[in-house]
């Protein structure tokens, strides 16, 4: 190695430091753009409706809480709380559902040798692949025979199933990185399959299922398409439909607190986000891997 | 391993350290098997195979969900070949995949390359760059989108600088679908995590051979990091057209919930829910979705096939 007082090293020293220079450089520049538009519906919320669309300055200079007071009123004649409750419902059981069910298919599949078990694991991937759309019809019109339209069965029903293939693979990737020692002592001293999964293999899941949890809090969320086309009365909706709501039916006066309540509905996203972080970038960049 | 020192304790003699083996050991794992199965065979047969093939019925019937389903052969795709709107659903779906999908990649293989460098702040701005994978699809961030590509707002003042006056590109057909195509781009972080994984399994000795052997940092990124890149390249641009042919939400908030102006965000979902949600064609939507389904089928049959030409396994290469 060169010491530091030699020329040669001083100048590799300082294009290093030009060169850190330069990433700073671009990578703020990068975030400046990945940041504004959050950013933007933070100061907007806090200035008057009709500023916020013209007004050059990202943050306001007399910030106004009228919009916030302004959700208060509801909307339509449903409160605002009555949009997050019934999101939040929506989401919490499909946490429940898609932890249970697909934890439970994913330990067949790492851990269980049965007859068929491969052609399953390629039908299950092939899901994956699936555009859902071909699915769409069929299913209203099975819950519709069913009388459950308006419900939040046909929104939940699939996590139960274990019908998102993602997270099942997921589950099954990390259920084979187990030690597979751990399970077979438990077998030789008699412990059965369900033994096995629920207090050996489960808790050793926790990363796995956190992710999945996650993931899949923020899908239902954030969710669109579904409450869109399987809910009509509006004291169901959740928070999506509830936007749309005061987009489709109030004025320009309101618009202050149309932008109030995106931030409002952003906020569990990003709290989750921020807590939980590294489950969610770990838990993508597996899944592109293996 | 320790289990092989423990198993002789057991009278098995020569059996595995598992008592699986025999007949009836098998048949137990079979039904524990497909016990612990079923929730995901129930899923799959019901709301999975059983809808698929419903749906491919429907696709030959006339079906209002009123009266019963009529066979009506191969009309509904006769048509829609036909339909307009259908070939605009098309066209404007196409472009947004053609358009959307490159650039998103290419912007999150950029800044995977400028990530992947060891500096401080590197997992603040991993972290940061990811999170509009995750609220990109809410509501809420059309809204803002919708805002900020209307006259007078930021997008429209910073084009002004550069001499081009179009307004907003909210209400304007020729633009809106690009407000669209940058609302996809600014959700890079989901590819590029994955593209970041990716490079940290390049061995970093090719680096110091080819640097040695006086390799350029282009050469080394053509020669070194492409190749061994190249399945986590494959498997993004995998995931992310046949994502974009499905993009639905954004082209209902962000435009309207016409997916207009003038069907400029007519993108094929859009479609396919007005015909089958707002007027009640069943059996029209069915179809569509099929054909959907066939082009996906093929695009990614091509891709599969284009892999072998372009996509450089490990296993190939020793």
């Amino acid at each position: 190695m060169t010491t530091a007082t030699s020329p040669v090293a001083r100048t590799a020293n300082e294009r290093r430091r030009g060169g850190s220079i330069a990433w700073h450089v671009g990578a703020l520049a990068v975030l400046a753009v990945v940041l504004y538009p959050v950013i933007w519906v933070l100061g907007a919320s806090f200035k008057p409706s009709k500023d916020i669309v013209a007004s050059i300055d990202l943050l306001p200079t007399e910030p106004v809480w009228a919009n916030f007071s302004g959700l208060a009123d509801g909307i339509s004649g449903i409160s605002i709380s009555s949009f997050f409750m019934n999101s939040l419902t929506y989401a919490v059981l499909a946490v429940a559902g898609v932890v249970l069910s697909s934890s439970l298919t994913a330990y067949a599949f790492a851990k269980i040798r049965f007859a068929g078990r491969n052609l399953l694991f390629t039908l299950m991937i092939g899901t994956l692949l699936l555009p859902y759309h071909v699915l769409l019809i069929p299913q209203y019109v099975l819950f519709r025979k069913l009388e459950l339209i308006d419900t939040l069965v046909p929104l939940v029903a699939g996590k139960f199933l274990a019908v998102e293939a993602f997270f099942v693979f997921l589950m099954v990737q990390f259920m084979r990185g187990l030690p597979r020692e751990l399970d077979e002592a438990a077998r030789l001293d008699g412990c059965g399959h369900l033994r096995i999964y629920w207090s050996i293999v489960l808790p050793l899941c926790r990363p796995a299922l956190i992710t999945s949890a996650i993931f899949t809090f923020i899908n239902a969320w954030n969710d669109f398409m579904g409450p869109l086309i399987y809910l009509n009365t509006p004291s169901k909706y959740t928070v999506s439909l509830g936007l749309m709501m005061f987009r489709d039916q109030e004025g320009i006066s309101d618009y202050g607190s149309m932008i109030a309540m995106s931030l409002v509905a952003l906020v569990p996203v990003i709290a989750f986000f921020m807590a939980f972080q590294r489950y969610l970038i770990d838990g993508m960049a597996t899944s592109g891997l293996k | 391993m320790t289990l092989v020192k423990e198993a002789p304790a057991r009278p098995a003699g020569k059996r595995s350290a598992v008592p699986v083996a025999g007949r009836r050991g098998r048949r137990r794992e079979n039904l524990a098997g497909y016990l612990f199965m079923s929730p995901w065979i129930a899923g799959f047969l019901l709301l999975t195979a059983g809808p698929m093939i419903a749906s491919l019925y429907y696709a030959f019937t006339s079906y209002n969900l009123f009266t019963p389903p009529r066979w009506v052969g191969l009309d509904n795709f006769t048509t829609m070949f036909q339909d307009p709107r259908w070939q605009k659903s098309v066209e404007v779906t196409l472009k947004y995949v053609v358009v959307a999908t490159p650039l998103k990649l290419l912007l999150a293989l950029g800044v995977a390359l400028l990530l992947a460098q060891k500096r401080r702040g590197q997992g603040l701005y991993r972290a940061a760059f990811y999170m509009p994978s995750l609220i990109g699809a809410s509501v809420s961030v059309g809204f803002v989108w919708r805002a900020l590509f209307s006259d007078d707002a930021i997008v429209d003042r910073t084009q002004k600088i550069f001499g081009l006056d179009v307004g907003g590109w909210i209400g304007n057909p020729d633009y809106v679908l690009y407000a669209l195509v940058a609302l996809s781009i600014w959700q890079f972080g989901a590819p590029m995590v994955i593209f970041l994984a990716g490079l940290k399994q390049v061995p970093q000795e090719l680096y110091e051979a080819a640097e040695m052997d006086g390799a350029g940092p282009v050469r080394r990124f053509w020669n070194i990091t492409l190749p061994m890149i190249s399945p986590v390249l494959f498997f993004n641009v995998l995931l992310e057209s046949i994502h974009a042919f499905q993009v639905f939400g954004s082209a209902y908030v962000v435009s309207d919930t016409r997916c207009g102006p003038a069907d400029a965000t007519l993108v094929y979902t859009c479609y396919l829910y007005q015909k089958g949600f707002k007027e009640a064609q069943m059996g029209f939507a069915s179809a569509m979705a099929w054909t959907l389904v066939v082009a996906v089928a093929l695009v990614t049959a091509v891709l599969f096939w284009s892999q072998k030409k372009w996509v450089h396994y490990e296993e190939a290469a020793k």
